[in-house]
Formats: structure tokens, sequence, C-alpha cells
């Protein structure tokens, strides 16, 4: 380990004294960058990429910004930046501070077009070089967008000498775009041509794809143009697959946000015939109650943010489950077997909620930040995921297995089914019903307050949270059917998918619009959704 | 026949509710034109204008008490007719304005002519007469309710289901409606009327006119309602509430007696809207919320489900509160609304008309269970 | 046996709830003016088989015929009422909150669709009609009370009078006695032989002296089938019947 350590700093050592004398070496360079005009700047800027080092590049950057000036006094090129009436001025290449002058004391150095191509070229090339990989990652990108035939040679002295993979192929990729559609393309054989193609449809990506469909459409030769059009049909599939799959993804992801606000539901509606009209209100008390966990840490152990949504979410399950339990015991256990009217006594009770909430908080909306762990986003194949959609996903299932579980291995769920199936029976085995429904009753509102810690994360905490999702979630687990909880997982999954693979052709309303009217078919033509009980059941 | 059937529908109830809408047209009118502005006992057009809104509501309410209270359908989307009644009125009276808006586009109205639209969609032809408009108000909201209940009913889709794709129906429609490209005027809706029939909308003559309009449209579906479930009709309505596969074994057609009902009930919600609609001014897609729809819902019970005046009185009370509350005390008014709810199913099954009823059941002494049949000592009273 | 001359004509009717076969290839054959008993243990397939014939429950396979030539399992409930097929309920449903009047005006024989109703208007026949049934099952007296406020057994008894005003073909019991005192099963089982003659009657029923009382022709399900058919004696020496029903 020491060792290790050692010969690291060695290497940074060396690094740093070769750096110095480069930059030593460069000083006349740059300095020529500023005498000539055009051509003379021309040429000092081929020397500066023929060096090939890339110190060279923040001065050529400069350049290209229109940041460089020469100092009037004595001739010195430095870095202008603009601070009020004056300039502060920087040494191009060593980035010490050298003061600040009046604008009259420089003078700029400018670019015309041809040495914007030049600048743009070099820095191609420079960067192409350098010994970082992210550095020579995105040249190619860079030089695959602009497709600047300069860059060419570079382009090839580089891929010559490149170690890694996928910068190669980047750089390939970038080579081939570069062949296909500059004038190089009527000089090249079929076979180079061929080759060029594939290289640009291994790129996979809608880039790609553009650039295909230019080559395919443009003045080239029969052979390049026919090339690129079966490079183009094969990209456009694996475009399309790749979309699907991302609609795939998306169609989860709505699923499982679906899911998450629909489960707490299915408890209550599914398995005690309670029509929860204020479950929205119980995910609002959850993303509330992530809030005023996140302010807690935010003004006591601003260090821990990370960890505040894991207390958060006991805490909005407890939260949740309670507000659910009084609001069990005080009303809805006169209503049992009164379904419509506990949809009016909880429709009141969501309104009084939300104004409670709106009179405490105010009516805008809260902001509640996402811990490191839950933002950003990577890449896997031709997707884009985001961390926080991922963990959404990955909560809805664990908290679906964890539910499921919960009614099938503990005495609790035991006793809960018991309840559903056999009221009076239950109650003469010695189970007590009053107590087994309002847990049930509180179950279900806790885990609509765990739905609220993972909805605070990508919706705005405000006191109308709750109502954005009340009516989706019954559509879930009435497309589901009704008092099975399989019922609800495949309906939130199915509604999403639909919802996110209409969204590309009607757009999102109209999406959303014919997911209803499909719903509402469904129901005439399983008025139970879809996994209904039948039978004997029924009737009961 | 006809005079039958509305003699049919005539109780003490009727009675009562027909006498104080028939006192309402007439001294409305009187208080508000001719008793001078410093009398006590001078109406304001504005209050004119608020209890013709509340008329409107109890029309509503009528209508939604028809459907749950007599048939069981407990409806979350009766504001979905109500508001397609209220846009077809909104049509007519945005045709009405012609060269008149900002835009001073003869045909188009201005919305339309700010999105850029060059001519009338198909669907706004025909509504610059008024009494295509007038027959629209009802087959609009009729041909919906047809459609959905004829699927619906036919599936057998009951209870709690029901309730949930009514709601499904008014969410899409109000979705639907704040779309621009729909054609009624997106998230503003239809506004800015001008006038009437000819009459200048804001004049005070027209307001009384329109108060009167809405007593008669109320009294008429009163008398209309009233007449069917003294029907024979009526008491297969009540009886499939109840039992309905009962009914079914009977021979009844179950499904379309709740057809016709639930159809009868959309086409007064139209009306309802499309008189709603010149009194208030504005029409905008906001009207298609299931909340709005649940608001109607607690009317009826307020009042008593199944009484047909419940609904009324209920509508009436409720919304004098939300002024109330709204102008005086407006954080109040949701916790009074949703404490309303939960008092009211809590203690008021059957609403305000049912209390006595209610208070009486609770009194001791009452035996409901009667003697085996025995024809000679119980009371002989012929049908 | 062919289908022609009978009332009512089952063929191999299955029906199965996920799995479970509550009908299995179930054959039965009533000839018009036929009263037939049906008993069997719990689970054997009698409400279903009134389910079948009324159509509330289709079945998968299997031929239904009424009077020979109808189709009954292509038919909804409401039509088949309508052929002439009366059912009368395991737990007695009246429409409470009517009177007793109401609830035979409603049963009555008359036209059923919505427009005929709204303009109904009762008529002398149908007023005797209602009066006789009345007599019939002793609810005169009652004829302004709330069905909901009877007694089980009165609720029995108008549900019966409610089948006779509907005036079927075919009458559906199903365990018409369940919950009555003695003298009252008593009166029920009279009634209903006083009924059929005019109609046929299918009554399906646990209580064996009701039964006896009956003294017609029985059939034993269980299991979905029949597993006997003939007098009251006959079966209940058979040796399959006692293992499965009787024995128990």
């Amino acid at each position: 380990m020491r060792r290790a350590l050692r010969w690291l700093m060695a290497v940074c050592v060396v690094v740093a004294t070769s750096t110095a004398a480069l930059a030593a070496d460069l000083r006349p360079l740059v300095q020529a960058l500023g005498s000539g005009g055009y051509s003379g700047t021309e040429k000092a800027l081929a020397q500066l990429s023929e060096a090939g080092d890339p110190a060279a590049v923040p001065v050529i950057e400069a350049l290209q910004a229109g940041d460089l000036y020469v100092r009037k006094a004595d001739g010195t090129v430095v870095v202008a930046r603009k601070a009020g009436d004056a300039f502060t001025l920087t040494d191009p290449l060593t980035r010490a501070a050298l003061g600040d002058a009046p604008a009259a004391a420089v003078e700029k150095i400018r670019i015309n077009n041809s040495l914007r191509r030049a600048i743009s070229a070099s820095l191609g090339a420079l960067t192409l070089m350098s010994p970082d990989t992210g550095v020579r990652r995105s040249a190619a990108d860079a030089v695959f967008k602009s497709r600047d035939a300069q860059a060419l040679e570079t382009l090839n002295a580089a891929i010559a000498k490149e170690q890694d993979k996928s910068v190669r192929a980047a750089m390939e990729q970038a080579r081939a775009a570069i062949l296909l559609t500059g004038e190089a393309a009527s000089k090249m054989s079929d076979a180079e041509i061929q080759s060029a193609t594939d290289t640009l449809a291994a790129r996979g990506d809608r880039d790609a794809l553009v650039l295909l469909n230019m080559v395919a459409g443009s003045g080239a030769s029969d052979v390049t143009k026919r090339s690129a059009a079966a490079a183009v049909s094969t990209l456009e599939q694996k475009l399309a697959f790749w979309a699907a799959l991302q609609n795939l993804w998306y169609g989860l992801s709505l699923g499982s946000v679906l899911l998450l606000a629909a489960i707490g539901l299915a408890v209550t509606f599914g398995v005690m015939g309670v029509i929860n009209m204020a479950h929205g209100e119980m995910v609002m008390i959850g993303a509330y109650t992530t809030f005023l966990v996140q302010e807690f840490f935010r003004a006591h152990a601003p260090g821990l943010f990370d960890l505040s949504i894991l207390v958060a979410l006991p805490a909005a399950f407890i939260v949740s489950g309670g507000v659910g339990i009084i609001i069990e015991r005080s009303v809805i256990r006169w209503l049992y077997g009164r379904p419509l009217e506990t949809l009016l006594a909880t429709w009141g009770l969501s309104l009084a909620l939300q104004q409670a909430v709106r009179s405490i908080f105010g009516p805008t909306n809260r902001e509640v930040g996402a811990p490191s762990w839950m933002s950003g986003a990577f890449e896997l194949g031709g997707l884009t995921i985001t961390y926080g959609r991922l963990w959404i996903v990955i909560f809805a299932f664990a908290v679906f297995g964890a539910l499921l579980v919960a009614l099938k291995r503990t005495w609790f769920g035991l006793s809960i089914r018991a309840v559903t199936q056999n009221r009076p029976m239950a109650n003469a085995m010695g189970i007590r019903t009053a107590r087994v429904d309002a847990l049930t009753f509180g179950l279900g509102s806790g885990i609509a307050g765990l739905a609220g810690v993972a909805l605070s994360q990508i919706d705005n905490v405000s006191p109308n949270l709750g109502q954005g999702y009340i009516i989706d979630s019954f559509m879930v687990v009435v497309f589901g059917g009704v008092g099975n909880l399989w019922g609800t997982l495949v309906g939130a999954l199915t509604l999403g998918s639909i919802n996110k693979f209409l969204e590309p052709y009607a757009g999102a309303v109209l999406g959303k619009i014919l997911v209803l009217i499909f719903i509402i078919l469904f129901i005439q033509r399983r008025p139970r959704g879809l996994f209904a009980l039948k039978g004997r059941a029924v009737e009961a | 026949m006809l005079l039958r059937f509305f003699l049919m529908g005539l109780d003490r109830k009727a009675g009562i509710v027909l006498t104080i809408l028939a006192i309402l047209a007439v001294a409305v009118p009187v208080m508000t034109l001719w008793v001078p502005a410093d009398s006590p006992f001078h109406l304001s057009v504005f209050t004119v204008s608020l209890l013709g809104k509340y008329l409107c509501f109890a029309l509503l309410a009528l209508a939604l008490d028809l459907v749950w209270g007599y048939c069981g359908i407990l409806s979350l989307g009766h504001a979905a007719f109500f508001a397609l009644g209220g846009y077809a009125m909104g049509m007519y009276l945005m045709r009405q304005i012609g060269p008149r808006g900002v835009y001073g586009n003869p045909v188009l109205p201005d919305f339309m002519v700010f999105l850029n639209w060059k001519e009338l969609p198909w669907y706004w032809l025909g509504f610059d007469h008024f009494w295509f408009a007038a027959l629209m108000v009802l087959v609009v909201p009729g041909a919906l309710a047809f459609a959905f209940g004829w699927f619906a009913f036919r599936s057998r889709v009951t209870g709690v289901y029901l309730s949930i794709i009514t709601q499904a129906l008014t969410f899409a429609l109000l979705l639907a409606f704040f779309r621009n490209d729909m054609g009624f005027g997106g998230n503003n809706g239809l506004t800015d009327f001008k006038d009437i029939l000819g009459y200048d909308i804001q004049a005070d003559t027209t307001r009384v006119t329109l108060f009167v309009a809405t007593v008669a449209a109320l009294a008429l579906s009163y008398m209309i309602a009233s007449g069917v479930i003294g029907s024979k009709l009526g008491k297969v309505l009540v009886a499939l509430r109840d039992a309905e596969s009962r009914v079914r074994f009977m021979g009844y057609d179950t499904e379309s007696y709740k057809l016709f009902a639930w159809t009868l009930s959309a086409c007064m919600a139209g009306v309802a809207g499309a008189l709603y609609v010149p009194q208030v001014g504005i029409i905008n897609p906001s009207e298609f919320a299931p909340a709005s729809s649940i608001e109607a819902v607690i009317w009826v019970a307020v009042g008593g489900r199944g009484t047909l005046a419940g609904g009324i009185l209920g509508a009436v009370l409720v919304n004098m509160g939300k002024s109330y509350f709204t102008g005086a005390l407006p954080e109040l008014w949701l916790f009074a609304l949703g404490g309303l709810f939960v008092a009211v199913t809590l203690f008021l099954p059957k609403g305000l008309l049912g209390l006595g009823a209610q208070l009486k059941a609770k009194l001791p002494g009452r035996n409901k269970t009667s003697p085996l049949p025995n024809a000679k000592t119980a009371d002989q009273k012929g049908a | 046996m062919s289908a022609e001359s009978t009332l009512l004509y089952l063929d191999g009717v299955s029906v199965s709830f996920d799995g479970f076969k509550a009908l299995n290839s179930l054959s039965l054959v009533m000839m018009p003016g036929e009263m037939r008993a049906i008993i069997g243990p719990n689970g054997a397939g009698k409400t279903t088989m009134m389910d079948v014939i009324t159509g509330k429950t289709r079945p998968d396979t299997g031929t239904i015929l009424f009077e020979g030539d109808t189709d009954l399992t292509r038919l909804r409930e409401a039509a088949i009422a309508n052929l002439g097929i009366g059912r009368k309920f395991q737990r007695p449903t009246v429409f409470e909150p009517h009177t007793v009047w109401d609830n035979l005006e409603l049963a009555l024989k008359a036209p059923r669709r919505p427009l005929k109703t709204l303009t109904y208007a009762i008529s002398r026949d149908d007023r005797s009609r209602i009066e006789e049934i009345l007599d019939i099952t002793r609810l005169s007296a009652l004829r302004n009370r709330q069905a909901g406020s009877l007694s089980h057994g009165q609720k029995q008894w108008l549900e019966i009078g409610m089948l006779l005003a509907q005036d079927p073909k075919l009458l559906l019991v199903d365990e018409p006695v369940a919950g009555m005192t003695d003298a009252e099963t008593e009166q029920t089982a009279e009634l209903l032989c006083s009924i059929a003659g005019k109609h046929s009657v299918i009554v399906v029923e646990h209580d064996m002296s009701f039964v006896r009382a009956l003294g017609v022709k029985v059939t034993v399900l269980a299991e979905g089938s029949v597993l006997a058919e003939g007098s009251l004696d006959a079966v209940s020496a058979n040796q399959q019947v006692i293992d499965t029903y009787l024995g128990r």
C-alpha cells in the first residue's frame, strides 16, 4: 500500500515537471499568435497544434472565445476578461494574474472564418491526444459533430495511438463521419465505404441516423448511398427497439408510481371494502412528513442529509398510519357495509385535511431535496435511467413484496384475511375485529405515507399533491380487480405502460384521456376487473 | 293522458314545493323591478342572479336524486352533463357576440381568431340559432348519458364500480375541454357574452327573466320527476334499487329502466347547466372537475336522498352556506364543507327531510313486527 | 328422450367456477303440469341449476330448452322470465320499501317495457287478480303494510304470491320453508300443491317432511349431476343416496 502511494507520488512529480518544461517551450509559439495579423496567427496556431501539447488547449480556447489580447506596452499575449470598465489580465499558459489594465492598453487578437475553422481543428487534434480518456472521448464526439475534414489526419494518428477501446470506437466513428460526408468519399473503395457505414451504424444513436440519412440523400456515389441506406434501415430498427425499451422503462417507472399510490388503496378498498377518498391526502401527509424530516436534518445535521429519506420512511408510515387509525376509529367504523357513504365521508375528510395542510404550511410548493444517491443518471445500452426513478421502481416493488408477505405470512395478515372473509366467525374465534379493522386501515394509510415519501422526490409537495393521484389510484385498483394485490400490480404496470406508449403518438393529455376511455370500456367487458373473483364469493 | 301523468305525481310535498316556486316566480320580479331601491323589500339584481344560480344547482341536485335516490346509481360525474348543457348554451351566446368581439370577426369567436383558426369547426355550426342550441342542451348530455349508460348497465356495472367510471368520464371530459384544439376555448372556456335572444344579457329585466325561466324549469322538472316516481315505472326503479336481480327475474329488463332514468336525469342536468351559464356569465372546464360532481352529491345527501324535494333544499342551503363562508371566512369553508360530508353521512343518513322519520324510528314503543295474517282483526283499508 | 312435448329439457349441462365443477353434465326433464322436488347435499348444484335455467349463469356446455324449442342459454334473465319461468329465492326478497299491494302489482303479469309501465293504470281485472292472490296468501289485511315490516313467514308467502301474480308456466322455488314454523310449513305445502297442475313447479328443499308432504317425484343431485330419480321412498332406499346424502 505504502509503496504504491510512493510510486504514485513519484509519477505525479514527473508529470508536473514535464508540463512545466513543455509550457516553457510553448511560450514563443503563444507569443507568435499575437503578431503578423491573420496569417501570422494562423501560422503560429498550426505550430501550436503540431507541438501536440495539451497545455496549449486553454490558450487556443481563449483565442476562440475572443479573450486573447496583446498588451500594447510590451507586446505580451495575455488572456483578458472584462471586469467593469477595465480588463483583468492573466497569463494564458500559467494562469497567473497579471493585474488589471484599461481597455485602451490591450488589443484583441482578431480571428476570421478560416482561422475559426483552424482553431476548432487544432483544438480537436490537441484534445484527441490528451492523456485524459474523458477529454479524448469528448474530443472525438466533438469531431463527430463538426465533421471537420482538417481533423482527419490527427484523428488517424490518434486512432493509431489509442489504447482505450471505447474511445477508439468513438474516434473511428468520427473518422467514418468525416470520410462519408467529405470529399474523400468519392475516392474510397466500396469496401471502405461499407466499413465506414458499418462503423456509423454500430454507433447506433440518433446522431448516426441523421448522418446516415444525410449520406443516403446526398450527391454521393451510388455505392455510398446504397450502403448508407442499408445502414439506415438496420439502425432505424435498432433505434426503434431501444425507443420501445425506453418507453417500457418509462412505463415501468410510471407504473411503479401508480403502484405505490394504489397499493394502500388496494388494502383499504380491496380488503376492507372502504372507499377512501382521503387516500390521496395520506400520500400528501407522507410527503409533508418527508419535508419536515428534511428540514430537521438541514437545521441540525446537514452532514447526514443523505440519510434523511431513510428516516422519513418510518416517520411517514407512522404519521399517515396514525392519521388513518384516527379516521377509522372516528368515522369509518360507523360506515362498514355502506361503501358509497364511506366515499362521501372520506371525501369530506380529504377536503378538511387539504385545508388543514394549506393553513399550516401555506398553499405554495415546499422544497424537498433529493439525496445524492438518488440524483444523476446512467446509460444502459441505448437507455437513459435516472437513479431517482430507479430507486422508486425498486422501492415500489419492495413495498409490494413486503405487503404481500405481511398479508400471507404473518399473524396480523391472517387476522385481516379472516375478518375480511367472515367477520362474525373471526369474532367468535377471538380475533378482535375492531382492532384488526383499525390496524388494517392504518396499514393502508401508512403505505400511502410511504408512497408520499417517494412521490415527494418527483412531484411538487403541495396541499393538492394527493388530488392528482386519487383518480389514477382508483383506476388501477378497479382495473386490476378489487381484493387482489396481484391485480393491482398488473393493473398499475399495464396502465403505466399504455400511458407511456400512447404519449409519443397522442400527447400526454390525449393519452391520458384515451387511457380513461380504455378503462371505462374495459370495465364493460369485465365489470370486476382483470383478476375478478368468480363463483359464489362474488354474491357474498 | 299527459295531465293524468302529472297529476299522478302530485302529493302534498309536491304541492308545497310548487307553491314555493310559484311565490318565488312572482315575488322576485316584483321585488327587483318594481319595489324602489331604498325599500327593505327591494332585491338587487346581484341577489337575483345568485338565487338563480342556487336554483340551477337545485335542478342539478333534483336530477341527481332521481338516479341516486331512486335507482341507486351514485353518479360522481353528473356535473359533466351540467357542464355539457352549459357549453351548448355558451356556444349559442358566443355566436351571438358576432363582430363585437375583441378581434371583430363576425363568425369566429375571439379564441379561435387567437388560435389562428380560419373557419368555424363543424360542431359549432347551427349554434347561432337558439332553437338548435336549446335542442343540443338536451340532446348532447342525453346522448352521452344514453351511450354511457347503455354500455355500463348492459354490462351490469354497478355500485362502486359505476361510481368510479362516472368519475373517470367527467375527468376525461375535463382533460379534453382543457385542450385548446378541442375548440371550446380551452382553459378560459366561453365568456364575455353580450346578449341572449336579442336582449342585453346584463340588463335587469333579462336577469329577472332568466331567473323566472329557471324557476319554471325547476318546477316542470319537479313535476316530471314526481310523475315518473309516482308511476309504476317509478315503483320498478325503487324495486331494482334494492333488489335488482329479483326485478330481473320478474321479467323487467332493468337495464332499460335504469337507462331511462339516467338519460332523463342527464337531460335535466343539461338544462340546469344551460340556465346557469347566462346567469353567471361564464362556462369553463373546471365545471367538469370531479369535485363539482361530488359536491352535488352532498347537496342531495344533506336534503335527503330519495325525496326529490330534499335535493332542492340541500342545494340551496349548502350553496348559501358556501356564499357566506367564501365571503366571510374563506379559510374555514373547506373545513365546513368537509365536516358537513362527515356529519351528514354519520348522523343524517336520510338527510334533513328524513330527520322526522329518523327521530320517529328512534322512539320506543312502536312494534315493528306484526302478528301472522289474520284477516278478521286487522284493518281493512282498500287499495 | 326427445325434447318435444317437454316443458323443460336439460341435457349435459356443465358449469365450472375457477376449476370447481358446480354442474357436471346434468340432465333433467320436466313435463307440463308436473311438480318435482330436488334434494341433495350442500354444494350439489341445486342453486346453480336454478341459475342456469333462469339465465343468471351461462352454462359452459349443454342444452337447455323451454317448451321443446326455445334455447334458454342465449337469453337474458328478463327475457327468460317473460317466457313464463318464475323464481323464488332462498332468502325471501321482496321489495321492502313498497307496500304488499305494490309488490304484487309489480309482479302482476302485464307489459314490462318502461314506456308501458310509465303510463300504466291499473285495470279492474288486474285489481281483482291481486285481491285473489292476497286472499290465497292470506295477506289481504296487510295490503298497505310496507313489505319490509312483514315477518319472515309473511315475506315467504308474499314472494310466493308474487310468483302467482307473474302467472308463470314453470316455477322454481328454492327452500320455501326455510325458517318457517311447522304449521306454516304445512300450509306452504298445501299452497304449492294447489298451484301444481296449472303450473309446473320445481322445489328445492332440505326439509324431508316437507318433501314427503308434497308427495311428488324426487330428483337427487350430488356433485353436479343426477344421482337418482323416483318417488321419495324409492330414492330413500337407494344405497348410493344413503351413502352420499341421507346417511350423513
